[in-house]
């Protein structure tokens, strides 16, 4: 409860500017973290029978998950410029015929 | 005890038809009385088992057990029931009941032994479903018309299926459904037919566009019933069919994408649906035993987290009537149990360890590395980061946390809550006890997700998908738009062609439909003038007539008969 008196008077800490940087770090941090087992861990390779050694290879799920959704986040963005309409881009047709019924009834 | 054996599916349309006819206070007891009834009976059938009917000179089988449909059943019966428990106090009657029936139809495709018998469960299922949207018509302007295109795409989707089971019979003269291979006209109508119901190219937009019209307890029932059950029809039918990795792929990006182009919270996890089910898609394509086992593991899996993060989405829509991400947000500080439960279910959906996707998906990617498919691997891992970022993150934030949209709304009642629990249970029980899922699958498996190297790797690559969601978080901001589709082709292009021609050529088409319409005129008045009410053939004749009539025809067989003499 006391939580909700101060979330009327005061924002919610995570929403505070001065505490986004805490929470940067926080996720470097986290990051960090992840990536020390490449140090003593060597990873299981599942196409040596095809040639390809790139998924053994170090740190190529952290940089592969990163570029892999910066990919789709930018790709999405580009398709967005030609796929993109108004939310109420369909609902001209939906009311149209009823527009047509009222007027003709009338 | 084989007579007390009934169809586990026909069990549960009984329990929908009942329903509307109970008292109120018998209302709940049915609700979940009917699917635990189900879930047993699905337990109780053996493979000895068999129910069969005669229809025209064909046997249908309605009580076939395999050990994959069990696991679909299974979980068909789960989320009927706690997806009862979750509408328990919303929920009109109508959707309860047309919820039943279409769950009920669905168990019964997966007891089906042959096409005939799963062609009527099929288009039972497209009726329910559309019922379900049907019944939010009062609460959502917008769910007539998307029930209406829904059953479209459905029924277009069945007359595929008819036509290619009709010529599969005719070519072989068989009804059982049974491992196919796309070969042939019919059996390549079946597939089509079958991935329709997937949410298979062309056909994506439907799940979008339709599923989250319906009511909060509607959505959570139209996500796990009908597209599972494609994914079921395709794993008996179609096992190792190649074109179904690339229909699964694209399935899975086309998910991401238009997911992270979308603002409604509930059309984010419509697309979701895509993208996970053409994981399981891929899996079928790819047709090993892993492959097979991964399918049916993922699908159980994803009805229980989806169905979670549908629930949390339809608590968030009921408690505060908004569904757009640019209307929302911050709303963890009034609604933490619908917060926690759609953040377990967000865990889930992007396989982090310690959830049920954890060690259900990974069966997929591993039975890519086991096939020897680097592209494939490489394509569905790429696909797991991004399952993360449009589902695992972009729901969660969009709507619980983001900027603080002033909104304080409370929890939802307690039976709302208590199902989400239920579920965000079954995900990390699963999660923890892979066994249980891994006990039930069709193939012996001998699998251990939980090896060092596969929780680092899918922690790290979580991690950064992550790291790339919030650095390039300018780039997602919520615009009020929808994004274009196939959909886009019947109803706005064909719509407006046929307005266009009726508005703006009469001089050219005028005549035209005259003339078409002239042409039927004259035969109608031709069949009126010969058959009509006063028509030569039908019209009332004056008895006296029929007495001359009878009277020269006796003097002509008399006259006949002396002549004979």
């Amino acid at each position: 409860m006391s939580q909700d008196n101060s979330s009327k008077n005061q924002k919610h800490w995570l929403y505070r500017e001065e505490n986004r940087k805490t929470l940067w770090k926080i996720q470097f941090g986290i990051l960090i973290l992840a990536l020390l087992p490449e140090f003593f861990m060597h990873h299981h390779a599942s196409f040596e029978a095809q040639g390809v050694h790139l998924d053994a290879s170090p740190t190529f799920y952290a940089w592969y998950g990163f570029l892999t959704c910066a990919a789709m986040v930018v790709g999405a963005k580009l398709l967005g410029f030609i796929l993109k309409r108004n939310d109420d881009y369909y609902d001209e047709n939906d009311k149209d015929p009823d527009a047509k019924n009222n007027e003709q009834s009338r | 005890m084989s007579s007390l054996i009934l169809p586990p599916g026909l069990i549960l349309i009984l329990g929908g038809l009942l329903l509307p006819w109970v008292a109120p206070r018998f209302k709940n007891v049915i609700a979940i009385g009917f699917p635990l009834l189900t879930l047993i009976m699905v337990w109780l059938v053996t493979a000895e088992h068999s129910m069969t009917l005669n229809f025209l000179e064909y046997q249908l089988d309605i009580l076939h057990l395999t050990s994959a449909g069990r696991v679909f059943a299974t979980v068909f019966a789960m989320m009927a029931g706690i997806g009862a428990l979750y509408a328990l106090k919303h929920a009109r009657t109508l959707e309860l009941s047309a919820a039943f029936v279409y769950a009920g139809s669905a168990i019964g495709v997966t007891f089906c032994g042959d096409l005939i018998s799963l062609f009527v469960f099929w288009e039972i299922m497209a009726i329910g479903s559309t019922l379900v949207i049907w019944a939010n018509c009062h609460q959502n302007k917008r769910a007539y018309g998307a029930s209406i295109r829904y059953l479209l795409v459905h029924l277009l989707g069945g007359v595929i299926l008819m036509i290619g089971i009709a010529a599969h019979v005719a070519n072989t003269g068989s009804i059982e459904f049974t491992a196919m291979k796309a070969d042939s006209f019919g059996t390549i109508l079946i597939l089509i037919g079958f991935l329709v119901n997937a949410g298979a190219p062309p056909f994506s937009a439907w799940i979008a566009d339709a599923y989250p019209e319906a009511s909060p307890s509607g959505t959570v029932f139209l996500s796990a019933f009908t597209t599972k059950t494609a994914v079921f029809a395709l794993l008996m039918g179609f096992p190792g069919e190649t074109i179904l990795i690339y229909v699964g792929m694209y399935m899975v990006f086309y998910g991401i994408i238009y997911a992270l182009l979308e603002n409604d919270m509930r059309r984010i996890l419509a697309y979701s649906i895509v993208n996970q089910v053409g994981f399981m898609v891929v899996a079928i394509g790819i047709g090993s035993e892993l492959a097979l086992n991964g399918a049916t593991a993922h699908a159980f899996a994803h009805i229980i987290y989806k169905g979670l993060l549908l629930m949390s989405a339809g608590s968030v829509l009921l408690m505060t009537g908004k569904r757009k991400c640019t209307d929302l947000g911050g709303l963890f500080q009034s609604m933490p149990v619908t917060a926690i439960n759609g953040i377990i279910g967000a865990l889930a959906i992007s396989a982090v360890p310690l959830t049920s996707g954890f060690v259900t998906k990974s069966l997929e990617t591993s039975a890519a590395a086991e096939a020897g498919m680097p592209w494939v691997w490489f394509c569905l891992v790429a696909a797991s980061a991004g399952v993360f970022l449009h589902a695992g993150i972009k729901f969660p934030w969009f709507v619980f946390f983001q900027k603080d949209s002033g909104l304080r709304p409370p929890d939802p009642p307690w039976n709302m809550r208590a199902a989400m629990w239920i579920m965000s249970f079954l995900c990390i029980l699963i999660g923890i006890v892979p066994s249980i899922i891994y006990g039930i699958l069709p193939y012996a498996l001998d699998y251990q997700p939980y090896t060092a190297d596969h929780v680092v790797t899918q922690l790290q690559l979580l991690l950064f998908a992550g790291f790339a969601f919030f650095a390039l978080l300018t780039f997602m901001k919520r615009t009020l738009t929808i994004s274009l589709d196939f959909d886009w082709f019947y109803r706005k292009l064909m719509f407006g062609g046929i307005s266009w021609v009726k508005e703006h050529s009469p001089k050219f088409v005028g005549p035209v439909i005259l003339s078409i319409k002239y042409f039927g005129q004259k035969h109608l008045d031709r069949l009126k003038h010969v058959h009509g009410p006063q028509g030569i053939l039908a019209r009332t004749w004056p008895s006296a007539s029929m007495v001359l009539w009878v009277a020269v025809l006796l003097a002509a067989a008399m006259i006949l008969h002396y002549m004979q003499l």
